[in-house]
């Protein structure tokens, strides 16, 4: 089973600020991790909203609306994923739970790392 | 948390550290069987204390020196008096809290692909080693391989305590292979691997035309090899073949569960991911530099067909060649016939069915179904339907699949219908 580990934007990642180097250097260990472990699919980082198109169906029928970002509502927002795949719910828990928390080694904070995880089939 | 769902818990988690404890274990008491005996006696102990005390921070830490103070238990109740033993003891003896990181610590994997090398060791059977493989390095239960072989529990059962039982007797040592032996060995786990992956990709026989989970594990385990041993250009050959392959899953089905022939698959349903992993791993395999084995070029014809955007796209030519060069490294009369269909699709039926007749007499090919379906396809497109119907029936006769043999059967009576339609004209 195919799981979607999304972490969302945060105002640093909306403002288009790097990640410390300690959490850039977890990542990376994180992700050799579930590539050695044969689970990794794919991982992208996404750029700031400020480049994102947004485009939306006001009203059933009609032409779409395209609008170019930022976007406020960062909680809608996501700055990256990771896509695995796996045996179990459990397991892919499991793997969320290691990723590493950028709030925790900021120390800023509650964590604005959401995992969520979304079965594919 | 709920005891059955502190359960699930520890399956993910075993699922995850299990081949890693097993490979740390093997590698302190030298014996495969006995490492994985004493990695399952952690997980009771895990299974009974952690729904009290909660799970620690550091499971896969946790279980290893569980498993790691039975091995010196073990050892001491032995009475081995060896070297091992005593720097071990003095290691532990010493240490009041344990070094959690070092327990499990293999930084390049060492031990893993020891551990992989013993259980697809050549003294054992190819059953065996499938068998033991999915077991120590999948995790998976004895119930889980078994259902998924379509055999009884205790078949695999026996599989396995025999082959961990021939490991010893033969004193396999838990050792890297010697560099000479390398190419050997490694051809060696590959098979087993992709034994693995088409029993579960071309079901050999039962009702279900895939049965994921083996190819699932054929690909993770695949994709874990080629990370610990990334200079061995024919496992990234291998990865990529079963990426590509596994690309494929939700196009070759249909809704009612009959197979669909590539030609015929919607390729919008591709996984357009995992072609782009397998055309990486091609890539990665190229850059290497070497002779390219059969896994290689079985993963570059494969590529031919991802790269098409429409199956009139295909690059017949190309796939041709690749077959001739297939037949050149690893030659086979399956591979004849494959190249037999590509031939026939570059140059015309009349093209294969030469190369077909010429396989008739071919005794390997005596009992294989896909010889006179490849020969009564040429045998369509030639208009020649009553004989191409004859070896439709003959291939379902020889078909173990229910599905295949239901499509060859249809296959047949298309032939026949369009014969009786025709002869009131003729």
């Amino acid at each position: 089973m195919r799981f979607i580990m999304i972490v969302k934007a945060t105002k640093d990642s909306e403002a288009g600020l790097m990640p410390s180097q300690e959490l850039l250097d977890a990542m990376a260990k994180y992700n050799e991790e579930l590539a050695r472990a044969g689970v990794l699919v794919a991982a992208e980082g996404l750029h700031p909203s400020s480049v994102a198109i947004r485009i939306s169906y006001p009203e059933p029928g009609r032409k779409p609306k395209v609008v170019d970002g930022p976007f406020s509502e960062s909680k809608e927002l996501i700055a990256g994923f990771t896509l695995i795949e796996v045996k179990s719910k459990e397991e892919a828990i499991e793997w969320a739970m290691r990723m590493p928390d950028p709030a925790r080694l900021s120390g800023k904070g509650k964590s604005s790392c959401v995992r969520c995880l979304k079965r594919r089939n | 948390m709920k005891e059955s769902a502190v359960h699930r818990t520890i399956d993910g988690i075993w699922r995850i550290e299990s081949a890693r404890i097993i490979a740390g274990l093997a590698r302190m008491v030298r014996d495969v069987g006995l490492a994985e005996d004493l990695a399952q006696d952690a997980l009771i102990i895990a299974l009974e204390r952690w729904p009290e005390t909660g799970i620690p921070d550091n499971p896969g830490a946790w279980l290893m020196i569980t498993a790691k103070r039975r091995a010196i238990d073990h050892l001491r109740r032995n009475k081995l008096r060896d070297r091992k033993y005593e720097e071990l003891g003095w290691e532990i003896d010493r240490q009041h809290e344990p070094d959690w990181d070092a327990a499990i610590n293999d930084p390049v994997g060492d031990d893993l692909l020891r551990l992989i090398f013993t259980t697809c060791h050549p003294v054992l059977s190819a059953e065996a080693r499938v068998a033991l493989t999915l077991r120590l390095l999948g995790g998976l239960t004895t119930e889980e391989i078994a259902s998924a072989f379509l055999v009884p529990e205790a078949t695999v059962a026996q599989r396995i305590v025999r082959a961990k039982r021939t490991l010893a007797a033969t004193h396999v040592p838990f050792e890297l292979p010697p560099k000479a032996e390398l190419t050997a060995r490694v051809s060696s786990v590959l098979e087993v691997i992709y034994l693995m992956f088409n029993e579960g990709y071309a079901a050999s026989s039962g009702g279900s035309w895939i049965r994921p989970m083996l190819c699932d594990e054929a690909l993770r385990l695949g994709r874990v090899l080629a990370e610990i041993t990334p200079h061995e250009p024919e496992v990234h050959g291998l990865v990529a073949l079963m990426e590509i392959q596994s690309s494929r899953f939700r196009a070759r089905v249909s809704q009612s569960g009959e197979p669909i022939l590539l030609m015929d698959q919607n390729r919008a349903l591709w996984d357009h991911l995992l072609i782009r992993r397998g055309l990486a791993a091609i890539e990665r395999a190229e850059r290497l530099g070497r002779a390219f084995g059969p896994y290689l070029i079985q993963a570059l014809i494969a590529a031919c067909h991802a790269r098409a955007r429409t199956s009139s796209e295909t690059d017949w030519v190309r796939i041709s060649a690749l077959y001739d060069a297939l037949s050149q490294v690893a030659p086979s009369p399956v591979v004849d016939l494959n190249h037999a269909v590509a031939l026939s699709m570059a140059f015309g039926p009349e093209v294969g069915l030469e190369v077909v007749d010429a396989l008739q007499q071919e005794p390997s090919l005596k009992n294989y179904h896909l010889l006179p379906s490849v020969r009564g396809d040429f045998l369509v497109k030639l208009g020649r339907k009553q004989e191409a119907c004859e070896e439709f029936k003959r291939a379902a006769a020889l078909a173990r699949n229910e599905k295949e043999r239901e499509l060859l059967l249809s296959r047949a009576s298309e032939c026949a219908a369009s014969c009786g339609e025709t002869k009131p004209n003729n």
